[in-house]
């Protein structure tokens, strides 16, 4: 275990230090100390390597990650996991804004709550939030899966495309073109294992799905002449 | 961008500490805006007595007797404290509006900031590091202060541009966003007898809250009328002489984190203007919700 300093060390080193490890050194598990709200943490990390933050981080902690598996022991500032490609972030306190924001892929857990435009144009990524969401999450949605277990706030999933939904408790107001959808078997599958992978202690069966009516953004060709 | 701080205290022995936390929020908050900063502490009052802190650009010759013939001017008792381009006139109570006629007429080129039982405002362009600096903010007390970095997006860099704003007694206003009916707004709140005095769409928020509390309305009513009546983004927080209040417009694009405490309630645009305050570890930290007002009260 690597234990990295970054009030003392600064940012640029640690994010030099996480970059370099392309899979060809053994120091794999890090340690973060004194984060304190501090941006950019373990961003563009391209390897396996197991990071642990103990604290809470501000804006943009582990953007773009590729591999790597980022546990955060506190909240996240804005733009947690944004353009993740893969691997695993893991945030024990609340998110602020647009968390997990144009993802492509990897899991994103939250234990807490995320505020508004969480998963906001996801592309592929999963994100799984224990607590309630805020207004405007996943707007533009186009693919991957949004799984909340609390609440969803206002316009849930505006002008979406093909990113799923799945939402326990109550959601304030759908977005524009997003409906609640049937749960078929398949869709239970993907929640049950998105759930217990997130270690989130919650039935299938108490979701509801929504998605896209598929009505905003199709081009109808009946409506050739109008154009 | 700006960030704004506020640091509103419930535990008294933390005020001699008030001015010296406010300034490491301050500092912190500096990359989210550079050109110039500001603060607002509300310290004790004297019973019969105002304070009104005035600012000029050539200080030496603003306030070199200024006391006197104002005392004068007043048929008052005034005594004046200088600090660096600010001063802090002491006078008798229920002279605020003559002083400010007096003032007008004595020293044409002085702006007055702020004017009350207990505020005090010092605001100036430049880094936040060095105008704390320059007022000493790190000696201050008091129970309940605001501060601002600015970065300019609707009116000139000016010491006139920087927050808080005050257009009330012992009101004070500090914002990150940008209002878009600032004009029309502005010539509504002029018609009804509001001062307004700079072209920044900041001072047209915290005339309309003191607007709306000259009309009766609470400070949680006259932030709830915020929602109603101002277009734009913004993230307020607002101090009267015993509260502080927090709101953020629907959209709620600005960042904005609060904590509480037995001791405190802090706001900052970040968490990281909070993690020097004692026991944030153990604090509750949350994000404000969209059009919802916060108000605290002693």
């Amino acid at each position: 275990m690597q234990t990295y300093d970054l009030e003392a060390n600064g940012l640029r080193g640690l994010n030099s230090a996480l970059q370099e490890l392309n899979g060809s050194s053994n120091k794999t598990a890090w340690e973060i100390v004194n984060p304190k709200g501090s941006h950019a943490i373990a961003v563009g990390l391209n390897s396996p390597v197991e990071v642990t933050v103990k604290g809470s981080t501000g804006y943009y902690c582990a953007g773009m990650n590729q591999q790597a598996t980022v546990k955060v022991e506190g909240s996240v500032g804005p733009g947690v996991a944004e353009n993740m490609m893969s691997g695993t972030v893991i945030v024990d306190g609340d998110a602020s804004q647009y968390a997990g924001a144009t993802g492509q892929g990897g899991l994103l857990v939250i234990k807490g709550n995320a505020s508004s435009r969480c998963g906001i144009s996801m592309k592929g990524i999963d994100i799984v939030v224990h607590g309630n969401i805020g207004h405007m999450c996943a707007f533009m949605g186009q693919a991957g899966n949004l799984v909340v277990l609390g609440d969803a706030g206002d316009a849930l999933g505006d002008s979406c495309y093909e990113a799923r939904f799945f939402v326990r408790g109550s959601v304030k107001s759908l977005g524009a073109d997003c409906i609640e959808k049937e749960m078929r078997p398949e869709h239970i599958e993907i929640l049950k294992d998105l759930l217990a992978r997130a270690g989130a202690d919650a039935k299938p069966e108490e979701f509801k799905r929504y998605g896209s009516a598929r009505q905003l953004y199709n081009f109808d060709v009946d409506n050739a002449q109008a154009y | 961008m700006c960030g704004i701080v506020g640091l509103f205290l419930k535990d008294k022995s933390l005020e001699p500490k008030l001015g010296d936390m406010l300034t490491d929020m301050l500092i912190t908050m500096t990359d989210r805006g550079p050109d110039s900063a500001g603060i607002a502490i509300y310290g004790a009052d004297t019973a019969g007595r105002t304070k009104v802190t005035v600012q000029s650009d050539s200080p030496d010759e603003a306030f070199d007797g200024l006391d006197g013939v104002l005392a004068e001017a007043l048929s008052g008792d005034v005594s004046i404290r200088v600090i660096d381009t600010h001063a802090v006139l002491d006078l008798p109570a229920g002279k605020e509006e003559a002083a400010r006629s007096a003032l007008a007429e004595l020293r044409p080129g002085m702006r007055i900031m702020s004017a009350g039982d207990s505020i005090e405002i010092y605001k100036e362009v430049g880094l936040p590091e060095k105008v704390a600096e320059r007022f000493d903010v790190r000696g201050m007390s008091g129970s309940h202060g605001i501060g601002h970095t600015r970065m300019a997006t609707e009116s000139a860099v000016t010491t006139e541009g920087a927050h808080p704003f005050s257009t009330g007694s012992d009101q004070c206003l500090v914002h990150n966003g940008s209002l878009s009916n600032h004009n029309a707004l502005r010539r509504r709140l002029k018609r009804e007898g509001v001062r307004i005095e700079s072209q920044n769409d900041t001072e047209v928020g915290a005339a309309y809250l003191t607007w709306k509390m000259q009309n009766g309305s609470t400070l949680g009513e006259a932030l709830e009328g915020t929602l109603e009546d101002l277009d734009g983004f913004f993230n307020f927080v607002v101090g009267t002489k015993d509260g502080f209040g927090v709101v953020r417009d629907p959209i709620a694009c600005k960042p904005a984190v609060m904590a509480e405490t037995d001791q405190y309630v802090a706001f900052g645009s970040e968490y990281r203007a909070l993690v020097n305050l004692p026991g944030i570890e153990d604090a509750k930290v949350w994000e404000p919700e969209p059009a919802t007002v916060y108000f605290w009260n002693h």
